[in-house]
C-alpha cells in the first residue's frame, strides 16, 4: 500500500530529478501532459546530474525523496573515472529501494522479431554485484565483492511471489548461476525456493542465467514473472526491452518499504539523442503513470497510460526508435489530444 | 605469436577426444569429411574418462595429457559431467591443464535454418580463467555470502590482445569491449583499460566499448552491428549463449578454447544427447564447424572454406538434413552428402 504523505489541498508533491541526456526534455513533456490531464501533483525539482553531482546535491536529492516519498527520475551520467561511482545506484541503496520492477510487453503495431511477450522482471536492486566493494590487492589484481544475503534474497523473492498473486500471474522463474557461484547464487536460489513453498498456487521454476538468455531470444513467451539478483536483472531486463521496443518504451520502478522512484526501465540517459526532439517520450510518460497509480491517483494514471498506448498502437505515431518519423513533440501532442478528448467528456 | 601458421604440406597430428553419448558418431562424421577433403591431418584418439590416481583422486588419464602436450591441438566432442560423482567438471580440468584462456564462439546465421534472426555474423571472445569463476566464496556470517570476482591485468591483457589478433587473422574490422565499469569501476575498469591498451597497438582494427546491458539490448534488436566482442568470463558465458540462441541454439554453434603456447581445443558446446546416442540421428554440424575453426587456426584456410561451404550448402538445399533441423536424414546420410560436395569441388 502506498505510504500516506502530507497533501496540501488534496495535492501531492513529487520529487522531479531530470538527470542528464534526454531527461530534461522528457520531464518538460511529462509536466505538460500532467497539466492537460489535470493531475493534482506539484513537482519539487531537484538537480542531480553531471553538473550537480557533489555530496550536497546528492544529500538534497535524498532528502527530497524522503520528504515526498516518490520521485520521477532521469538517469544521471557518471563517468567511469568519476570518484563518486554511480549516483543512480547509490540513491537506490540509500533509500533501500530493494525491488526494481520492469514490465515488458509486446506492443501491437511495433515491428519486432517476437510477438506475445509479457514478462515482469523483478530484480534485487541493492546488493549483489552493485555492492561497490572493490580493492586492488597488488597492482594489476582487483577483487570485486558480490554480496548476497538471505534477508534481501528472501525479501525480493517474497515481493515477486506477492506480485504474481496480486497481478494474476501463474509462474515465477528464479534466475541464477548457482552451478558456479554455489554459495552466493546458491543462497539466492535457496531463498526463492523456500518462499515458493508459501505460494503453492504459483508455479516455481529456476533457470541458469546463460540458458535463460538463450531462451529469452528463442522462446520469450515462456516467461511470466522473473526474479533475479541485481546484475542478471540488468541483463535480462535489457534483453526483454530489446525484444519489444527498446529504451524508449519500457518504464521501470524502484520500490522500497517507504519510498519509490520511477524512471525508464533500461535507465539510459540517451545522451547521444538529447536535444534533437527524437527521443521516444513513451517510457517516461508510462513511468509517470505508474507513479500516479502508486500514489493513489488511479484515474489520472489510466488517462495518461491509455493515451500513450493509443498513440503508439492505434495512431501509430512513432519516433525513429520505433521505425517512424515523428518528433517527440508530435507524439506528445497526440497524447495530449487523447487526454483532452477524454477530459472534455 | 598466438596462432601458428602451418604449411599444408606437413601432416599434423591432432588429438581427438570423441566424448560421450553422441560424441563418437559425430566425431566419426568429422573424420570422414576431413578424409574426403584430404585435410593433411592425422588423428590421435584418446579417452579422457577420469582415472583414479595413487592419491585416490580422479583425474584425466596421463595418456590424454601426453597426447595434447605433444600435439597442442585437440578436437573434442561432448563430455558427460556426472553430478556428484567425485570428480570435478572435465571441461574445467582440461581448461586448467592447458591454460585455455580464451573461449571463442563464432555465431553466423545458418542459411536455410530459419530463426527470427537472419543477419548474425559475429564472434564472442570470453576470458576463460578468472572473473566470477575464481571459485572464491565465503560465508561471512550466517545468511551473508561474499563471492569474489577476480580480474587481473595479465589475464585481461592476454585476452584483449588475442581479440585483436583474432580479428586481424580472420578479416574482421571491429572489436567491441563489453563491460560494466560504470558499476564495477575497478575490476571492469581494469579490464577495459587493458582493452584500450590493446586497441592502441592495433589501430587498423576499429575499437568500441559498450556496457553489457546496452550490448544485450542492441544485440537482440540488431545483431548485424556487432563483429568481434571481447569480455570477462561471466559476461562471455551469458552473451555467447544468447548469441547462439540467435542462430538457432547450441546444435549449430562451434567453439574454440585458445591456450598458452599455441595450444587449443575446439569443441561442440552442445551436450551428449543420450536420448538419441547410437541411433545415427545426431547432427554433427557443431563439431564439424568447430573442426573448421581449428583448420583456420592452423592456417589451413582453403580446406576450411571448402568444408564449411559444403556443410552450409547441404543445409540450405534442405534435401538432406537431420531431424533437429527439420529433416529426416540420418547422421551418416548428411555426412555422405557433405563428403560428396567436398569431393566434387576441385
Ligand atoms: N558518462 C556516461 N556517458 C554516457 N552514458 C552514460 C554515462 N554514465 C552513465 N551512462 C548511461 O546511463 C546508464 C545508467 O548509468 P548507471 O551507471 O548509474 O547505471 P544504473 O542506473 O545503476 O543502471 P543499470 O545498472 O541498470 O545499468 C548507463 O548504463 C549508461 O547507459
Ligand atoms: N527515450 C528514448 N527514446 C529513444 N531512444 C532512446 C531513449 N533513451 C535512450 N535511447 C536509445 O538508447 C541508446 C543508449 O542510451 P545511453 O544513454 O546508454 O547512451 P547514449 O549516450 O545516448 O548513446 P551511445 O550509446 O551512442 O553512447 C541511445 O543512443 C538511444 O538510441
Ligand atoms: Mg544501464
Ligand atoms: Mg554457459
Amino acid at each position: 500500500a502506498p505510504t500516506v504523505r502530507a497533501q496540501y489541498g488534496g495535492r501531492h508533491t513529487v520529487t522531479l530529478m531530470a538527470g542528464d541526456g534526454v531527461g530534461p526534455e522528457l520531464m518538460g513533456h511529462v509536466k505538460q501532459v500532467f497539466r492537460y490531464a489535470g493531475v493534482p501533483v506539484d513537482f519539487e525539482e531537484i538537480r542531480l546530474d553531471r553538473e550537480h553531482n557533489d555530496s550536497e546535491a546528492f544529500r538534497q536529492a535524498l532528502l527530497a525523496v524522503k520528504r515526498n516519498g516518490t520521485a520521477l527520475k532521469g538517469s544521471v551520467e557518471t563517468g567511469i573515472d568519476s570518484p563518486t561511482g554511480s549516483l543512480n545506484a547509490q540513491l537506490r541503496t540509500e533509500l533501500d529501494l530493494f525491488a526494481s520492477v520492469i514490465k515488458v510487453q509486446s506492443i501491437p503495431g511495433v515491428q519486432t522479431r517476437h510477438d506475445n511477450i509479457d514478462v515482469v522482471i523483478i530484480r534485487e536492486n541493492t546488493e549483489g554485484e552493485y555492492s561497490n566493494l572493490e580493492h586492488e590487492n597488488v597492482p594489476g589484481v582487483v577483487e570485486s565483492l558480490k554480496i548476497i544475503t538471505a534477508a534481501k534474497s528472501t525479501r525480493i523473492a517474497r515481493y515477486a511471489f506477492n506480485y504474481a498473486v496480486e497481478h494474476g500471474r501463474k509462474k515465477v522463474t528464479a534466475v541464477h548461476k548457482a552451478n558456479i557461484m554455489k554459495l552466493g547464487d546458491g543462497l539466492f536460489l535457496e531463498c526463492c525456493r523456500k518462499v515458493s513453498e508459501e505460494f503453492p498456487q504459483i508455479e516455481f521454476e529456476s533457470m541458469i542465467i546463460d540458458n535463460c538468455s538463450m531462451q529469452m531470444v528463442s522462446r520469450p513467451q515462456q516467461f511470466d514473472v522473473m526474479v533475479l539478483p541485481n546484475l542478471y536483472g540488468n541483463i535480462v531486463g535489457n534483453i526483454a526491452a530489446g525484444l519489444t521496443g527498446g529504451q524508449g518504451v519500457v518504464p521501470g520502478m524502484n520500490i522500497g518499504e517507504n519510498y519509490a522512484i520511477f524512471e525508464s526501465g533500461t535507465r539510459n540517459s540517451g545522451r547521444s539523442i538529447a536535444g534533437k526532439d527524437i527521443a521516444n517520450p513513451a517510457a517516461m510518460l508510462l513511468a509517470s503513470a505508474d507513479l500516479l497509480e502508486h500514489i493513489g491517483l488511479k484515474s489520472h494514471s489510466e488517462l495518461i497510460r491509455d493515451a500513450v498506448i493509443k498513440v503508439i498502437v492505434e495512431d501509430k505515431i512513432h519516433t525513429p526508435d520505433l521505425g517512424g518519423q515523428a518528433t517527440t513533440v508530435q507524439v506528445v501532442q497526440a497524447v495530449i489530444g487523447h487526454v483532452r478528448e477524454k477530459t472534455k467528456q | 605469436t598466438l596462432c601458428r601458421r602451418y604449411s599444408s604440406q606437413d601432416a599434423r597430428t591432432v588429438t581427438l577426444i570423441p566424448g560421450d553419448g553422441i560424441g563418437p558418431e559425430i566425431s566419426a562424421a568429422v573424420q570422414q569429411i576431413f578424409s574426403a577433403a584430404q585435410v593433411p591431418i592425422s588423428w590421435e584418439a584418446v579417452d579422457v574418462t577420469p582415472v583414479k590416481g595413487p592419491d585416490g583422486k580422479f583425474r584425466i588419464p596421463p595418456k590424454a595429457i601426453e597426447s595434447m602436450n605433444k600435439n597442442k591441438l585437440g578436437l573434442k566432442g561432448p563430455l558427460a559431467t556426472p553430478i556428484g560423482k567425485g570428480h570435478p567438471s572435465l571441461n574445467l580440468a582440461l581448461r586448467k591443464e592447458f591454460s585455455l584462456y580464451a573461449n571463442v564462439r563464432p555465431c553466423k546465421s545458418v542459411e536455410g535454418y530459419e530463426t527470427v534472426y537472419k543477419d548474425v555474423d559475429l564472434v564472442t571472445i570470453r576470458e576463460n580463467t578468472e572473473g566470477e569463476y575464481s571459485g572464491i566464496e565465503h560465508i561471512i556470517v550466517d545468511g551473508v555470502v561474499q563471492s569474489i570476482k577476480l580480474i587481473t591485468e595479465q589475464a585481461s591483457r592476454r585476452v584483449a590482445e588475442f581479440a585483436f589478433e583474432y580479428a586481424k587473422l580472420n578479416g574482421r574490422d571491429m572489436v567491441t569491449a563489453v563491460h560494466k565499469a560504470n558499476i564495477m569501476r575497478m575490476s571492469d575498469g581494469l579490464f577495459l583499460k587493458c582493452c584500450r591498451a590493446a586497441a592502441e597497438k592495433h589501430k587498423d582494427i576499429k575499437f568500441n566499448e559498450m556496457y553489457l546491458d546496452t550490448v544485450c539490448l542492441n544485440m537482440v534488436q540488431d545483431p548485424s552491428q556487432f563483429d568481434v566482442l571481447v569480455m570477462p568470463n561471466l559476461y562471455g558465458d551469458i552473451l555467447s549463449d544468447l548469441c547462439a540462441g540467435l542462430i538457432g541454439g547450441l546444435g549449430v554453434t562451434p567453439s574454440g578454447n585458445i591456450g598458452e603456447n599455441g595450444a587449443a581445443i575446439f569443441e561442440s558446446v552442445h551436450g551428449t544427447a543420450p536420448d538419441i546416442a547410437g541411433q545415427d540421428k545426431a547432427n554433427p554440424t557443431a563439431l564439424l564447424l568447430s573442426a573448421v575453426m581449428m583448420l583456420r587456426h592452423m592456417g589451413l584456410t582453403e580446406h576450411a572454406r571448402k568444408i564449411e561451404k559444403a556443410c552450409f550448402e547441404t543445409i540450405r538445399e534442405g534435401n538432406v538434413r537431420t531431424a533437429d533441423l527439420g529433416g529426416s536424414s540420418k547422421c551418416s546420410e548428411y555426412t555422405q552428402e557433405i563428403c560428396r560436395k567436398v569431393e566434387a569441388m576441385d
